[in-house]
């Protein structure tokens, strides 16, 4: 045994080698990273429970440069690790010990705006908010926003789908992409979607956008652009039960209505945010919600009419409609403060991404606060309730030991009711290296197969991202062991179909 | 012919096809018999397998086996104020007697209507299937939440697969209200006016649902809020026009003049694109992005690829006589190396090759 791993590290050694005196006959010395110092900041994306470090990262400045890694890294068979500003929650964007990071941090050109056909083509390493700051001046706007979109570049968006609390009207990632350049792990470059409203063949950017880096490295996306809305406002409602709060969300929707965002928090969300921000927050409320309406005048003061008439005949204690844009922005400044100001109240947490439907919102609550007591735990919800998307953020101290394990187990409980009560495992983080267990839960044997299948298609020798997104068959017959040995089966009381 | 009542009958057709090597053509009504490449195959007709299998309103979703026609969905929704947002055309719906488009026809071919300018095409609607690939494994994508990033995006990739990854037994569908207000106004103009207006109108935020030039006039449908149609009515001037539903739906269904051309060439470009790269332009769509040409059989077919091509998008041989079909393929060709991906991706689903061969491309 002792003698394999030594010659598993010799292996590693040689090929670490052979890699760097490959690498540097393309890439300058300024586009490497060697050795553990400069390779501690790329050891885990933005979920750092989960950190690997990596034998070097490549920080490539043209697409040519992209191609030599990647057929460097398919010749030598070294895995290859996409990352953009490492933002991720899922660990997607988490180093793999035997591999390279390719990071696209430097493609960070906006490479044009096209004011008359609405769209902008960019490199991937471009932030988020980037786009639509260059697109401002001509009153337009991308209009996928992930709370992260300070950070996040669009490369990152497109291999995890992003969405953002604008995309119950607006779409998510994969609805405003028209095409992306992608190069394989053979670093052959592939021109997929267009500028048209669609192109010859598959719809391969479907099936490449949410990807997670598994089947090509993205070099060039063109975004599309939208009218910026004249004016917004959002309504702000209480609530004395979250069952109530849910039923209205519903009755939002059955009255025919689609706000621009629909936005749910918890008490304890309000109470970690309210100190912080003074958004103005009714304290005594079990849940609020926030409605936005966006569009012409006219349309706006229609649509907050229709929608405080609803939310009154649904019960709720108290309804504001923002006055300004200051108080508009306000408003949303707790919501979008929520994950920091939660964090300001325990010294770490860990943010899930279910998604179930909206009339099983309350159920779903009501069976994570037994599982706070469960596993010893707090958790705060934040919800993108318009489109059923629920972040709860499990409250724990990884200095505390044991605390961290049951973290997870509380998540991967909620992640295991969000599929039972016929949801999903991830709305938008992607399932990374986080939920690739949960993913033995959401799919079965037939399903995981047909993935593997997709995945070989693009990438035969396995090497982008290996580990991550889809789990080996192998993988989920020990996860299912696993629960079957802790004998108690999950949900006995809900119908499985 | 065979004929499926379920998704045991298309699970044991399968099979049997993948075990005899014989190819199958997936048919629901047929009424898209005229779109792709030539049919092939002994006929699987799964029209039968039909009916909703879940409806609910206020989750945006509804759920129903591959032959309920569109009609069928259309009225349910209709019901609740709702609507398939992508407006897909019924072709023969309407006629008394026949069933019109099936939503896994509807699907398979992946063609959108007047409305999917502004709201998008048949893929952005589609949340999950349930398919059947070539091996006649039962597959289940996607699902019935509107936000679901676990697992590569199948389901997508099946609107306009036209049946060659796998028979479509059942559906998702994300569905929508149906505007409070709508109004429809007529321009006069030709098209380069046309084109350079509905871009203009496009970066402004005005409630645009459908477009349509012909002939020298443009019609414009507006849809929203009662305030917001009223206020894009003043703004933007033009005439109103008498019953513009029988308009709309004409375009809908191709029933409209503009679409009587055979051959019949559709061009999905840039919507900025100008029009003097060739002759023969019919009608414009899609604010721009959709442009319908008619054709000549003994044309020159190459320049009109490449024409479409040198604009930034690509041409579809969208109609025409079995005679042209036969010699022309109705997709642009892929590149190489994006041809094998899809021989790939097509093995990966359907190693046999026994779904609609030849209907996508010729090579597979």
């Amino acid at each position: 045994m002792a003698n394999m791993a030594q010659n598993g590290n010799n292996d590693i050694c040689i090929e670490l080698a052979t890699l760097e005196r490959r690498l540097r006959l393309f890439l300058p010395s300024h586009c490497l990273l060697l050795g553990e110092e400069d390779l501690r900041p790329y050891e885990c994306d933005g979920l750092t429970a989960y950190r690997e470090l990596p034998l070097a990262v490549c920080l490539p400045e043209t697409e040519a440069q992209v191609i030599d890694v990647l057929r460097t890294c398919h010749s030598l068979g070294v895995p290859v690790v996409a990352r953009g500003a490492g933002t991720g929650l899922s660990g997607g964007a988490m180093p793999h010990a035997h591999g390279v990071v390719l990071s696209l941090a430097r493609f960070n050109k906006i490479l044009r705006v096209d004011r008359a056909a609405r769209l902008a083509v960019v490199q991937p390493g471009v932030r988020n908010l980037a786009v639509s700051e260059a697109a401002a001046p001509f009153g337009l706007y991308y209009a996928p926003d992930p709370s992260s979109q300070i950070a996040c570049t669009l490369g990152g968006n497109v291999a995890e789908n992003s969405g953002g609390v604008h995309c119950l009207k607006y779409g998510l990632t994969v609805h405003n992409v028209l095409r992306i350049r992608v190069v394989s792990i053979e670093g052959e470059v592939f021109e997929i979607g267009s500028e048209a409203s669609d192109a010859a063949g598959y719809d391969l950017l479907a099936l490449m956008i949410g990807s997670e880096g598994m089947l090509g490295v993205v070099t060039e996306v063109t975004v599309k652009l939208v009218p910026k809305p004249e004016l917004a406002q959002v309504v702000m409602a209480s609530f004395a039960d979250v069952a109530r709060a849910g039923d209205a969300v519903a009755a939002i929707i059955a009255a025919g209505i689609i706000p621009a965002g629909l936005e749910m928090m918890d008490k304890a969300a309000t109470a970690a945010v309210e100190p912080f921000v003074k958004a103005g927050y009714d304290m005594n409320a079990e849940a609020i919600l926030l409605c936005e309406s966006d569009g012409t005048p006219e349309e706006v003061a229609e649509e907050i009419a229709r929608v405080t008439a609803v939310l009154n005949a649904a019960g709720a204690s108290d309804i504001r409609v923002s006055q300004s844009e200051a108080e508009r922005l306000r408003f949303w400044a707790g919501r979008k403060a929520a994950f920091p100001a939660v964090g300001r109240i325990t010294p770490d947490y860990y943010c899930m991404d279910g998604t179930i439907p909206r009339k099983r919102l309350a159920e779903m609550l009501s069976s994570i606060a037994a599982m706070e007591s469960k596993y010893g735990l707090r958790c705060a919800n934040v919800f993108h309730a318009g489109d059923g998307n629920l972040h709860p953020l499990i409250m724990y101290d990884a200095s505390k030991p044991g605390d961290w394990e049951r973290a997870e187990a509380f998540g991967a409980e909620i992640l295991e009711l969000s599929v039972a009560l016929g949801g999903s495992i991830t709305g938008e983080h992607g399932v990374g290296i986080e939920k690739i267990n949960q993913m033995c839960v959401q799919y079965a044997t037939p399903e995981l197969e047909a993935f593997h299948r997709v995945k070989a298609a693009f990438d035969e020798s396995g090497l982008l991202n290996p580990g991550k997104a889809v789990p080996s068959l192998h993988r989920c017959a020990e996860y299912g062991r696993m629960h079957v040995h802790h004998g108690d089966v999950k949900f006995p009381e809900l119908e499985r179909f | 012919m065979l004929t499926a009542h379920s998704l045991d009958d298309i699970v044991a057709a399968v099979r049997n096809a993948e075990a005899a090597h014989t190819p199958l053509r997936i048919r629901g009504a047929g009424s898209k018999d005229f779109y792709g490449g030539l049919l092939a195959g002994e006929v699987l007709d799964v029209s039968a397998h039909r009916g909703i299998v879940a409806y609910e309103p206020t989750e945006l979703y509804i759920t129903a086996r591959c032959g309920t026609p569109l009609a069928e969905i259309e009225a349910t929704l209709a019901e609740k104020g709702q609507m398939l947002a992508f407006e897909p055309p019924h072709f023969g719906g309407t006629k008394a007697g026949s069933i019109g488009a099936t939503v896994g026809g509807c699907v398979a071919a992946g063609l959108s209507g007047p409305r999917r300018q502004q709201a998008g095409a048949v893929r952005d609607f589609v949340l999950g299937v349930k398919l059947v690939d070539g091996t006649g494994q039962v597959l289940n994508f996607g699902g019935q939440v509107m936000k679901n990033v676990a697992g590569y995006d199948v389901s997508r990739v099946i609107a306009g697969s036209l049946g060659t990854l796998g028979v479509i037994a059942e559906l998702t569908l994300k569905v929508l209200p149906k505007p409070v207000a709508e109004t429809t106004l007529v321009f006069d103009c030709d098209a380069t006016e046309a084109i350079a207006r509905l871009n203009d109108w496009g970066g402004q935020p005005l409630p645009i649902s459908a477009s349509f030039w012909y002939d020298g006039q443009l019609w414009l449908r507006l849809s929203g809020a009662r305030a917001a149609v009223a206020a894009a009515t003043g703004k933007l001037g033009g005439n109103a026009t008498v019953n513009p539903e029988k308009h709309w739906i004409s375009i809908r269904e191709q029933t409209h003049p503009a679409f009587a051309a055979n051959p019949l060439w559709r061009l999905a470009v840039p919507s900025t694109a100008p029009t003097v790269e060739l002759d023969g332009l019919r009608a414009i769509e899609w604010g721009g992005a959709l442009r319908w040409y008619a054709g000549e059989v003994d044309g020159d077919h190459a320049a009109v690829r490449a024409a479409a091509a040198h604009l930034g998008g690509h041409a579809v041989l969208y109609r025409a006589p079995e005679s042209l079909r036969c010699l022309e393929g109705a997709f642009t060709s892929l590149p190489p190396a994006m041809l094998a991906l899809h021989r790939r991706l097509k093995k990966a689903f359907d190693p046999q090759g026994i779904l609609n061969p030849g209907r996508l491309y010729a090579e597979f």
